[in-house]
C-alpha cells in the first residue's frame, strides 16, 4: 500500500515536473513539449511529410525534371501516360534524345505534371502561412480587446464575429473575388481577412479567464499599461490555442485556395498552383484519357492538409493538454 | 420558453444587419466605380454614365445609398441579373430546391454513419475502432471536397460505371425517383465526409460527458444490461447537444455545397454563384451570398430553439 501511495506521488510531482508553468527556462520547455508531441506518432509522421514537401518545394529548380511552364519538346508529347525509366524519342528537330522520366506523367500541353507540381507545391504552401499570418494577427488583437474590455466592446465586436461565422465562407470569399481580382495576392488577403473569427474566439476565451488571474492584478498594481498588460502579461499565456488553430487555420488555407483555384478565382495559371492543375481534368475525357494529370495534385493537397491537421493534433496534445477531450 | 425563443430571434437581428453591412461594403470597396455592381459594363459603354449614376441614386452619399438598398432588401429585392435580365430572388427560387435536398440527403448521410461511429468510439474508448474512426475523421477534414468528387466519379461512373457522374435534371417536372437517387448519391457521400468528421467528434464528447453522469450508474447498477444503459438511457441524451451542432455546421455545409455542385453539374445555388462570376454577374453573386447568409442565420435559429424545446434541462436566461 505505502508502495503505492509512493508511486502515486512520485508521478504528480514527475507530472508537475514536466509540465510548462513549473519549467522556466526555454530549452526545458521545448524538452518537454517534444517528449509529449513524440508520443503522438501521426503528427510525427505528419511533420515529416511536411519538411519533405517544404524542402522540395524549396529545391524545385533542382529537384524538377522539367521546365515547368514547358520546353519546346513537350507538345509532341502530349497526355503521356507516367513513365519511371528514362526514353529515347525523337525532339522537335528530328534528333533522337534521351526524356527524363515524367513521374507523374504530362498534361495536355506536354508540361511534365511532376516538375508543375513541384513548383505548384510553393504557391500552395506559401498561400497557406501566409493568410494565417494575416489572420491570426487580426484575431489575437480583435479577441484581445475584447476580451480584456468586456463589457458593450465585447458584445459588439462579438456580434460581428458571429455575422462573419454565419456567412458561408465559401460564398464570401467568391464574392470579394469576383468584385476584386482574382490572383495570388488577393486570395492570401482575402483568405487572411475571413478566416480570424476563430482564433479571436480562442484569444477572447482565454482573455475572458486570464485577466481574472492574479499576476494581472500585479502588473496593474505596479502601473503597466493596458497595452503592456494584453500583450506582456496575458497574451504569452494564451497563445496555445492559438499556436494550435493556427496550424489547423494553414491545413484550412491551403484547401480554401486550392479550391478556389480550381474554380479559376485563385491562383491564375499559367503560375501553377495544386488547385488550378486540376481545373482541367473537370473534363470526363480527360478523366478517362488520363486521370493522373486529376490524381496527383488533389492528392497533394490531401497529404499536406493531413499532415497540417495531423501536427495540429499533437501540438495541442503537446501544448495543451486540458483541451483535448 | 417563449422568451427565450424572442430573445434568440431578437439577437439573430443584429447579425442580419451586420450582414448586410459587409456585403454592402463589399459592393462599394471595389475597385472603380460601384456603378457598375448596378448595371453592366457592356451596356454602360453607350449611355450617359451621369444619367444612370442618378438614375440608381448613385450620386448620393454612402449612408443613405445603404439605406435605400436595404429597404429594396427587405422588400425581397435582390436586384436583376445582368445576363438574364429577370429578378435574381426567381433565379434563387429555381435553384433552391436542388440545393436544399442535396444539403438534407448530406446531413441525413452524415449522421447516420457519425452517431454510430461517435458512440463506439466513446464506449470503446482508445480502442482499435475510436482510432480507426478519429483517422477517418482527420481524412474526412483533410480531403479536398472537389478532389474526392473527382476521383468518385472516375471510379464510379467513368470505370465502373454504376452511377451518373452528372446531368441532373434542372426541371422537376417528370419525378423519377429512382433517377433522382442515382444522380444525388455522389455528390451527397463526397458532403457528408467532409462534414461527417466534427459530428463525430461532437458525439463522441457529448457520449463521453453523458456516460459519467449518475443516472448512468444508476441504470448500471440496476442491473440492466450494457446495451440498454448505452442506447436507452445515455443515447437519447448525447443525442441532443447535436441539434445545436447543425446550426453551427450550416455556413460550411452551405460552403462545401458549392464545390460539390460545380463538379457533379448539379443545378443548385452553388454551381450559380460560380458560374456568375466569369459573366460577372453581380447582382446574382450579392443575391446568392446575402440569401444563403440569411438562411443559415434562419437555420441556426431554428436549431436553437428545437434544442430548446428538446431539452427541458437548457436555462433560458
Amino acid at each position: 500500500m505505502a508502495q503505492v501511495n509512493l508511486n502515486l506521488q512520485n508521478q504528480e510531482e514527475v507530472n508537475i515536473a514536466e509540465s510548462f508553468e513549473y519549467s522556466d527556462t526555454f530549452s526545458k520547455k521545448l524538452k518537454i513539449f517534444w517528449r509529449r508531441f513524440r508520443k503522438h506518432k501521426l503528427a510525427v509522421v505528419g511533420l515529416i511529410i511536411l519538411i519533405i514537401l517544404y524542402t522540395s518545394a524549396i529545391f524545385a529548380p533542382f529537384i524538377a525534371p522539367y521546365d515547368p511552364n514547358g520546353t519546346p519538346d513537350d507538345l509532341l508529347f502530349t497526355d503521356k501516360a507516367p513513365t519511371f525509366k528514362p526514353y529515347t524519342d525523337f525532339n522537335m528537330n528530328g534528333e533522337e534524345v534521351v526524356f527524363k522520366p515524367n513521374y507523374f506523367g504530362r498534361d495536355e500541353l506536354g508540361r511534365d505534371v511532376f516538375s508543375r507540381c513541384l513548383y505548384a507545391g510553393r504557391i500552395s504552401l506559401t498561400v497557406g502561412f501566409v493568410s494565417v499570418g494575416i489572420y491570426v494577427l487580426i484575431g489575437i488583437i480583435w479577441g484581445a480587446i475584447a476580451g480584456y474590455y468586456g463589457g458593450i466592446v465585447d458584445s459588439i465586436m462579438m456580434r460581428i464575429v458571429d455575422a462573419i461565422m454565419s456567412m458561408p465562407t465559401m460564398m464570401l470569399l467568391i464574392t470579394i473575388l469576383a468584385v476584386f481580382k482574382p490572383n495570388l495576392y488577393n486570395v492570401m488577403i482575402v483568405i487572411g481577412l475571413t478566416g480570424w473569427t476563430g482564433v479571436a474566439r480562442y484569444v477572447r476565451a482565454e482573455f475572458l479567464s486570464l485577466k481574472k488571474r492574479d499576476f494581472v492584478e500585479a502588473a496593474r498594481c505596479i502601473g503597466c499599461s493596458n497595452a503592456r498588460i494584453i500583450f506582456k502579461h496575458i497574451l504569452p499565456n494564451a497563445m496555445a490555442p492559438v499556436i494550435v488553430a493556427a496550424t489547423m487555420g494553414i491545413a484550412g488555407a491551403i484547401l480554401t485556395e486550392s479550391t478556389l483555384s480550381f474554380f479559376g478565382l485563385g491562383v491564375q495559371p499559367p503560375t501553377a498552383s495544386w488547385g488550378n492543375m486540376l481545373t482541367n481534368a473537370q473534363e470526363l475525357n480527360t478523366m478517362i484519357q488520363s486521370p493522373w494529370k486529376a490524381f496527383y495534385p488533389g492528392f497533394l493537397i490531401f497529404i499536406t492538409v493531413l499532415s497540417f491537421n495531423f501536427v495540429g493534433d499533437g501540438l495541442r496534445d503537446a501544448l495543451d493538454p486540458k483541451l483535448k477531450q | 420558453m417563449f422568451k427565450y425563443i424572442v430573445k434568440r430571434i431578437l439577437q439573430a437581428i443584429p447579425l442580419l444587419f451586420i450582414i448586410t453591412l459587409i456585403t454592402f461594403l463589399i459592393i462599394n470597396l471595389a475597385p472603380g466605380e460601384p456603378i457598375y455592381m448596378f448595371i453592366d459594363p457592356e451596356s454602360a459603354k453607350h449611355v450617359n454614365i451621369e444619367v444612370i449614376k442618378h438614375k440608381y441614386g448613385l450620386d448620393q452619399p454612402i449612408h443613405i445609398r445603404y439605406f435605400v438598398w436595404l429597404k429594396g432588401i427587405l422588400k425581397f429585392d435582390f436586384g436583376i441579373s445582368f445576363l438574364e435580365k429577370r429578378p435574381v430572388l426567381q433565379m434563387i427560387n429555381q435553384r433552391l430546391f436542388a440545393t436544399i435536398s442535396l444539403m438534407l440527403v448530406s446531413v441525413i448521410i452524415s449522421f447516420l454513419i457519425a452517431i454510430p461511429a461517435g458512440i463506439v468510439s466513446a464506449v470503446k474508448r482508445n480502442s482499435v475502432g475510436d482510432y480507426l474512426f478519429s483517422t477517418l475523421s482527420f481524412i474526412g477534414v483533410s480531403i479536398p471536397s472537389f478532389w474526392f468528387g473527382l476521383m468518385l466519379i472516375l471510379l464510379f461512373s467513368l470505370k465502373l460505371g454504376w452511377l451518373p457522374s452528372s446531368g441532373m435534371r434542372e426541371n422537376f417536372d417528370q419525378f423519377d425517383f429512382v433517377d433522382r437517387l442515382k444522380h444525388i448519391i455522389l455528390p451527397a457521400c463526397v458532403l457528408a465526409f467532409g462534414t461527417m468528421a466534427s459530428k463525430m467528434r461532437y458525439m463522441r464528447s457529448s457520449m463521453l460527458e453523458v456516460i459519467r453522469q449518475d443516472y448512468i450508474r444508476t441504470a448500471r447498477s440496476k442491473g440492466l444490461s450494457e446495451r440498454i444503459v448505452i442506447w436507452k438511457h445515455a443515447f437519447r441524451n448525447a443525442l441532443l447537444p447535436i441539434i445545436t451542432l447543425l446550426g453551427m455546421l450550416l455556413p460550411g455545409i452551405f460552403g462545401g455545397a458549392v464545390a460539390v455542385e460545380t463538379v457533379f453539374g448539379w443545378p443548385g445555388m452553388g454551381r450559380m454563384i460560380v458560374q456568375s462570376t466569369f459573366s460577372r454577374d453581380y447582382p446574382v453573386i450579392m443575391g446568392t451570398e446575402l440569401f444563403s447568409s440569411i438562411l443559415v442565420i434562419i437555420g441556426s435559429l431554428i436549431a436553437d430553439v428545437l434544442y430548446a424545446v428538446a431539452d427541458p434541462r437548457i436555462k433560458y436566461n
